[in-house]
């Protein structure tokens, strides 16, 4: 019986976070069974997360800019067009895969202190400085495009982000070892990471959940990462796009939770003033996160360009508003000073779940966006209902 | 004369069990020039408030007459109607529109639903002529100066017919020309038979203009001067205010002993360009270790803005003079500064800017010092959960768990927050911003202990406050301010209620 009532009391705490998860699996369920479980098949579930890469990541960065009260709409173009620098390094001027993408990522970087100049420095708001961001950028993307039109990238070692595989070492039952091994590595830290925060906990004394509920949080959470890890095993394994994926949402996860720095955004969101008056510098924190924002519009388009093995005059279009959509189902607050990574993440999933699952479906085109619209509108009304609830 | 154009009977208003009106009896006579007098808090913006309609008939007890009927204002707009117009201290204009659009705001010349420009301008400068404005009707209302605003919103009130003008402290923000302007314009009405109700601080004002003037005091009436019987003095006046005994409220401590000062301030100016005005002017100022220094006045005197000018100067003022902490002169251009300079300041508006509301107790404990906890800019979440939990115990914080949401505490419980926070950081001196503003007896005194323990840990304490009592109970020494200059210095034995009213009110 206080086995059950813990559990209840977990869940109402917690039910922004869970209610996400739950949407996720029932959207999931949805789908396989619509589809005859075409949906969960491993290659359909490998090419869903791989088209996710690259709004996920600006997924992430776009919920830092929302967490501090901004916005970014210049994140598309941005990509779009950086992505077209890159293929034209790549094939224009034959650098190398290895040094062009860390020149396109400090690029990103410069882009997006730039925003954060305009912004912070200037006062203009960050609806209109990222407007004229994502028309100065659409411009640059056409004009560096407009005499060769579409560029066809063939180095094979910048194309494999976007298409290739994590080197399996050997095949066991059709299955893809290094991919095992990866997941089998990921469940024993996550189990490691967890008893020692737990036994940490204990020995200051602090409330931690019974035993039982522990056990069962470990199992459930295992038997996750197994399910994913061995569909992913049944196809080609893990691919670099959601390795890069994992990084960026692990390094970010991190950041805004555990660092100095991740504090003061959410206090920056939270009440600016009150921030400044604790001795934070808003204006650093607020080029930080257009910063990082620039360096993650950069990565999406690497990993657009390269899945596309091509930069196109059309490259990121519309990017920015999956971002803000994805962010926005992930439970980040436009009031600022609230929302996760993995809310992020979770959003962008979502997202992509829905248009997979509608495409194996045959829905029209017209009706998926009217359907993606409807889960944005109805994820922020169950945001504010259960916020409404606990204030 | 005989005749009263407004009586407020037996008027009593509570806010979830704090009673801010109790049995309030006011009079005044048509067309007299009524002052209402009362410490801050006393319960004169209430009243005027349910005079106006603000708070609803029936969320009061009590009886409006106005004009011989009894009267159930539900809105603002219903006391209009009746003739009875409000003016607030903070002006309830749009400073980007023009000066005819913002007297006939709300209250438009139209036909047919379009609005006659042509005859709106005719009008404003009717009003205009009345208010002894001269300026062009087409001015944008934030190129006036304050003074020449106020004229504009009496102007907006005339335009509506009003019998009954209330202003809540016209003078507070205007110079001393405008001023006096302003109280000649008031004669003036007054002769037109518009009867009008002042609230207003400055006595000498008070003194000159009033015909009668009543004296609230903890909500309730102390008693209704009559200055043709010549009973309207600054003496009497100070009296009724302040009457009450300090009640025994305030923790004694029992060794006093001060050492070097903490902080000094030579000739020290801030000018607030936004404002375009000087908001602290040539103070000189010092702070002993182990001392509690009161800085009393009214609103508005420059306090608030004395301190944000030492914290970092988060307002951006043009600072002029020397700032010497322990003795060695410093520039401290961001509130970081301060802190490392061992200054904390605990806000006067804890949910504007001291807390963070949607964040937890352990989140905003530890928001100004995140240092302490962390290692190489990570975050040791066991260390800050069991430092800031001796916080909440030695804070007196009652709160059923760390983790509970600042902005569901009470105000109290908040304040006791925002001063965790700061104590978090570890200062030298502590400058409290009204510590106890709208928090019950029970929390005052436990923030009154608190200040006292960390006196005797040899922390220094800047005090700003408006309740005189505490003033008087708490510190070692008070400096009084107005018009951001330090009016007088205090020995805690010379200062009493009238000594600082008297300075506060010059």
């Amino acid at each position: 019986m206080e086995f059950i009532n813990e559990a209840k009391s977990l869940f109402k705490e917690n039910i922004r976070d869970y209610g996400m998860y739950i949407a996720l699996f029932v959207i999931m369920l949805t789908f396989t069974i619509m589809t005859d479980g075409l949906f969960m098949s491993s290659r359909n579930i490998s090419n869903l997360l791989d088209s996710t890469g690259y709004i996920a990541v600006l997924a992430v960065g776009m919920t830092l800019v929302i967490v501090i009260r901004h916005i970014d709409l210049s994140v598309g173009f941005v990509a779009g067009f950086l992505g077209a620098i890159a293929a034209i390094l790549l094939t224009g001027m034959g650098i190398p895969f290895y040094i062009t993408i860390p020149i396109i990522l400090v690029l990103g970087i410069v882009v997006g202190l730039f925003n954060g100049l305009l912004v912070a420095k200037f006062g203009i708001p960050s609806f209109v400085a990222t407007l004229a961001g994502m028309l100065i950028f659409r411009g640059a993307l056409l004009q560096v495009t407009e005499k060769t039109g579409t560029i066809i990238i063939k180095d094979d070692g910048f194309n494999a982000i976007g298409n290739g595989f994590i080197p399996s070492l050997m095949q066991v039952n059709g299955l893809h070892l290094l991919t095992l091994i990866l997941g089998l590595l990921a469940i024993l830290m996550y189990i490691y990471s967890e008893i020692s925060t737990r036994k940490n906990k204990i020995k200051y004394q602090f409330e931690v959940v019974s035993k039982g509920i522990f056990i069962i949080k470990l199992v459930f959470v295992s038997a996750i990462i197994s399910y994913i890890t061995w569909i992913l095993a049944g196809y080609n394994g893990f691919s670099w796009t959601v390795v890069i994926m994992l990084l960026v949402v692990v390094i970010y996860h991190f950041l805004t939770t555990k660092t100095v720095l991740g504090r003061h955004v959410y206090a920056v969101g939270s009440n600016p003033e009150a921030a400044h008056l604790s001795g934070i510098n808003v204006n650093k924190i607020t080029y930080i996160v257009f910063g990082s924002m620039g360096m993650l519009a950069a990565l999406s388009g690497i990993l657009f360009t390269s899945r596309l093995q091509s930069a196109t005059t059309t490259a990121g279009t519309l990017f920015e508003l999956d971002a803000i959509a994805a962010a926005y189902v992930g439970g980040v607050s436009s009031a600022g000073g609230v929302g996760k990574i993995t809310g992020a993440i979770i959003g962008a999933v979502v997202m992509a779940s829905l248009s997979s699952g509608m495409n194996l479906l045959g829905v029209g085109v017209s009706l998926q966006y009217m359907i993606r619209g409807g889960v944005l509108a109805g994820a922020v009304i169950f945001d504010v209902m259960t916020r409404k609830k606990r204030g | 004369m005989s005749e009263n154009i407004l009586e407020m009977h037996g008027i009593s208003k509570e806010f979830t069990g704090v009673k801010a009106l109790s049995n309030v009896n006011f009079k005044v006579g048509k067309g007299e020039i009524h002052c209402l007098i009362g410490e801050n808090g006393a319960g004169k913006s209430t009243l005027m408030k349910v005079l106006s309609g603000v708070y609803p008939y029936g969320t009061y007890q009590g009886d409006i007459v106005f004009e011989g009927s009894v009267q159930q204002f539900n809105k603002i707009s219903d006391s209009v109607k009746a003739g009875i117009v409000i003016i607030y201290q903070e002006l309830a204009l749009f400073p980007d529109l023009t000066v005819y659009e913002n007297i006939f705001a709300g209250n438009e010349i139209k036909q047919g639903g379009i609005v006659d420009w042509n005859r709106t301008i005719a009008e404003a400068k009717k009003m205009l002529d009345k208010v002894k404005l001269d300026v062009n009707p087409e001015t944008l209302v934030k190129d006036l100066s304050v003074g020449k605003q106020q004229l504009v919103e009496i102007a907006k009130a005339l335009s509506k017919d009003v019998k009954l003008l209330i202003l809540d402290e016209p003078t507070a923000a205007l110079n001393e020309d405008d001023s006096e302007n302003l109280l000649n314009l008031l004669g003036e009405l007054k002769e037109q038979g518009i009867t009008c109700i002042m609230i207003s601080h400055k006595l000498k004002e008070v003194i000159s203009i009033a015909d009668k003037a009543t004296v609230l005091r903890d909500g309730q009436t102390i008693c209704t001067l009559d200055g043709a019987k010549g009973e309207i003095s600054e003496h009497v006046i100070i009296k009724n205010m302040v009457g009450r005994e300090i009640e025994d409220i305030y923790p004694k401590r029992l060794n006093k002993s001060f050492g070097e000062p903490v902080l000094e301030l030579r000739s020290w100016s801030a000018y607030a360009v936004h404002l375009g005005r000087q908001v602290v002017k040539d103070v000189n100022f010092h702070v002993k270790k182990g001392e509690i220094v009161g800085i009393a006045g009214l609103m508005g005197s420059g306090r608030t803005e004395l301190a944000l000018s030492i914290f970092g100067n988060p307002k951006s003022y043009k600072l002029q003079g020397e700032l010497l902490v322990e003795g060695i002169p410093k520039t401290l251009k961001h509130p970081s500064d301060a802190i490392r300079s061992g200054i904390a300041y605990v806000t006067e508006d804890r949910k504007g800017d001291g807390l963070f509301l949607i964040q937890d107790i352990k989140n905003n404990i530890s928001a100004a010092n995140l240092k302490r906890v962390a290692v190489n800019g990570v975050i040791n979440d066991n260390e800050e959960v069991k430092e800031t939990t001796e916080y909440k115990k030695s804070m007196y914080i009652k709160a059923s768990s760390l983790e509970q949401v600042v902005g569901n505490l009470s105000g109290g419980n908040q304040q006791k927050v925002s001063l965790g926070k700061w104590l978090f950081v570890g200062p030298k001196l502590l400058i409290l911003d009204e510590p106890t503003r709208g928090i019950d007896v029970g929390a005052k005194f436990e923030i009154y202990t608190i200040m006292n323990q960390l006196i005797e840990e040899g922390m220094s304490i800047i005090m700003i406050s408006s309740e005189l009592g505490e003033v008087l109970g708490m510190s070692d020494r008070v400096y009084v301010m107005a018009e951001g200059q330090i009016k007088g210095e205090l020995s805690i034995e010379e200062a009493n209620q009238e000594s600082i009213m008297q300075l506060a009110t010059q």
